[in-house]
């Protein structure tokens, strides 16, 4: 077979262009901030300087971190156990009320979720729980909702009738055949899920600049923007917080790539 | 609808048989029913958390935008019903076509800029070598990062002293790049495409390899080259897959809020106040609640009607399967 020469080239080009930026954030997050405006940006600097990170690590990380991880968990948890729950129902009973909830979950594709941000806010502030965590795990498991039942029905489908069969001859109830043959089964699915929702929860601005308003209610992505804010002019600071900011979500991946990759092309390529 | 056995029985027993009372009622006449009512209601239970949250997170706040768009509404004070008054506003206003126009001509250049590159690239990975697949993991990088991370690192790289452009010493490098109308159009879609083809390629990846391989067997075979192969086998065999694509990058484009928020905040002047920026501006800044869900229905409508423009433009049999995918 003949080499495929452009599509190779193309290949190592795109490598540059996705590490380079990443280049510059780590070399320049080992700067201090003397060496940053008197150095070469493109160049490493010869004397590895640490306390950028301290910096960071002094100025609240912890508890945006804490705030982060709370959000995501408080939102993936829930998100999975209804989500699986729901799609459990939808695969499994013929009854004719199901078909229009499915489509409904569907439908929730195509909602553009920042057209919703004007109710979203007044009904979080009519619950009174604006400027609190809680106010951005809910509408993230909502709008989580549709591609994770998605995800997971498409997974049930695959499970033989004959399984399901065999524990009725057992005398199961559904609760019993949900979790401890379904879900055994669809482990992979929700594993993908679960790692995708995070991700999207860990990263996500929107909610959080419009929920919350005390700078102890920050995740990570909005501290960061108000970090950049105070520290313009110390740009290694700023670049410090953007890694560690990002640490926990790389461990996540290096995790559940597998999982990920998959779950996001799946089915989309029928 | 529901049985007469109490509901709270069959969610709340795991790893427990039926309560023996439940077994004698099935040998009687209307065993079989009330066994089907039984299943019904504890599908419908296991549904309800997930419905009951969609259904007053996601749909009543569609709803309600569609609402509030008919009132006046500071964001603190009481909301007043004032008919079409906050539609008029929106629709007169200049800020509202200029980001309409904005927002129409990113999808058309993120499209056009992402779409040839991601299915490139896709074909590329999708080669069995080992080292692709290293290449793969770097590719994906960028997509871990928060739009916000991505937003200030840019904003940094780009610094004409102390940024990659002075790094390098490229005199056509060193611009003043989110300082210039046009330039920062440059620089976002740029941006974007960094953060979203990475995605968009694993898509394609995965689509390249199903194809099956007897395929390109049989047209080397007839002799077709590389590039023939390419374009009468490859591209349209992706064609479901350019669908799900396309409807992800254009309904997606109207996400691309939070990088353009970090990183120009629609400026300088009003060059990238895209739609979904002046509807965040028009509310959360100006304390226009009400002409803000005017401008998001017009999001809705927007999304809504372009991805069933891609999905018609794909062909209509490709629709249902397509929203399995996406």
């Amino acid at each position: 077979m003949r080499r495929n020469w452009i599509g190779g080239a193309f290949g190592w080009v795109w490598l540059v262009i996705a590490i380079l930026p990443l280049y510059f954030v780590a070399i320049t997050s080992l700067k201090s901030i003397n060496t940053y405006f008197g150095s070469n940006p493109v160049m490493p600097s010869p004397k590895l300087a640490f306390e950028n990170f301290t910096a960071v690590l002094e100025a609240d990380f912890a508890m945006y971190l804490l705030n982060s991880v709370l959000v995501a968990l408080g939102t993936v948890i829930p998100l999975v156990g209804m989500a699986f729950m729901a799609s459990f129902s939808i695969v499994r009973s013929g009854h004719r009320f199901f078909s229009p909830v499915r489509s409904l979950f569907l439908l929730g594709l195509a909602i553009p979720v920042q057209a919703t941000i004007v109710p979203i806010y007044l009904l979080i502030i009519r619950m009174h729980m604006y400027d609190s965590l809680v106010a951005l795990m809910l509408p993230g498991i909502a709008f989580g909702l549709p591609l994770s039942v998605l995800i997971i029905s498409n997974a049930l489908r695959d499970v033989p009738r004959e399984l399901f069969e065999a524990m009725d001859i057992d005398g199961c109830t559904e609760w019993q055949k949900m979790w401890r043959l379904a879900l055994p089964i669809c482990q992979p699915a929700i594993v993908t899920v679960a790692v995708y929702q995070a991700l999207m929860s860990w990263n996500g601005f929107l909610f959080p600049l419009i929920l919350t308003q005390s700078p102890d209610k920050r995740t990570l992505p909005l501290a960061l923007w108000s970090f950049q804010g105070e520290y313009a002019t110390n740009v290694p600071v700023v670049m410090a917080a953007v890694i560690l900011s990002s640490i926990p979500i790389i461990l996540l991946y290096a995790f559940g790539r597998r999982y990920l990759v998959s779950g996001m092309t799946a089915g989309s390529s029928k | 609808m529901v049985s007469s056995v109490d509901p709270t029985a069959v969610t709340s027993m795991p790893g427990r048989r039926r309560a023996p009372g439940q077994d004698a009622a099935e040998s009687s006449p209307g065993a079989v029913r009330s066994q089907r009512e039984r299943l019904m209601t504890s599908h419908v239970l296991f549904a309800l958390p997930a419905l009951l949250f969609f259904l007053v997170f996601a749909v009543l706040p569609l709803l309600g935008v569609v609402v509030l768009s008919f009132t006046s509404w500071n964001g603190i004070g009481a909301i007043e019903f004032t008919g079409l008054v906050s539609w008029k506003d929106a629709l007169t206003r200049e800020t509202t076509w200029h980001g309409l126009l904005l927002v129409l001509f990113m999808i058309a250049a993120t499209w056009l800029l992402q779409t040839p590159l991601s299915i490139l690239l896709g074909t590329f990975l999708a080669g069995q070598q080992k080292y692709r697949n290293v290449l793969a993991v770097m590719y994906f990088l960028p997509m871990l990062l928060s739009s916000a991370a991505i937003a200030i690192t840019f904003k940094s790289l780009l610094d004409p002293n102390f940024g990659i452009p002075s790094g390098l010493n490229l005199a056509f490098l060193k611009q003043n790049w989110l300082g210039d109308s046009f330039l920062v159009w440059v620089v976002l879609l740029a941006i974007i495409a960094w953060q979203f083809i990475p995605f968009h390629t694993l898509i394609y990846q995965g689509a390249v390899r199903q194809i099956p391989q007897t395929m390109y067997e049989a047209a080397q075979i007839d002799g077709a080259g590389r590039v023939r192969q390419f374009f009468s086998i490859t591209l349209p065999q992706l064609k479901y897959t350019l669908i799900t694509s396309s409807t992800l990058m254009v309904v997606g484009a109207l996400t691309y809020f939070d990088i353009i928020f970090v990183l120009t905040q629609g400026g300088p002047g009003k060059s990238t106040r895209i739609l979904p920026l002046d509807m965040y501006l028009t509310g959360f800044r100006g304390n226009e609640m009400g002409v803000a869900s005017s401008l998001a229905v017009i999001l809705v409508v927007l999304g809504l009607g372009l991805a069933l423009a891609v999905q018609r433009l794909g062909g209509k049999d490709a629709s249902a399967s397509q929203m399995e995918g996406a």
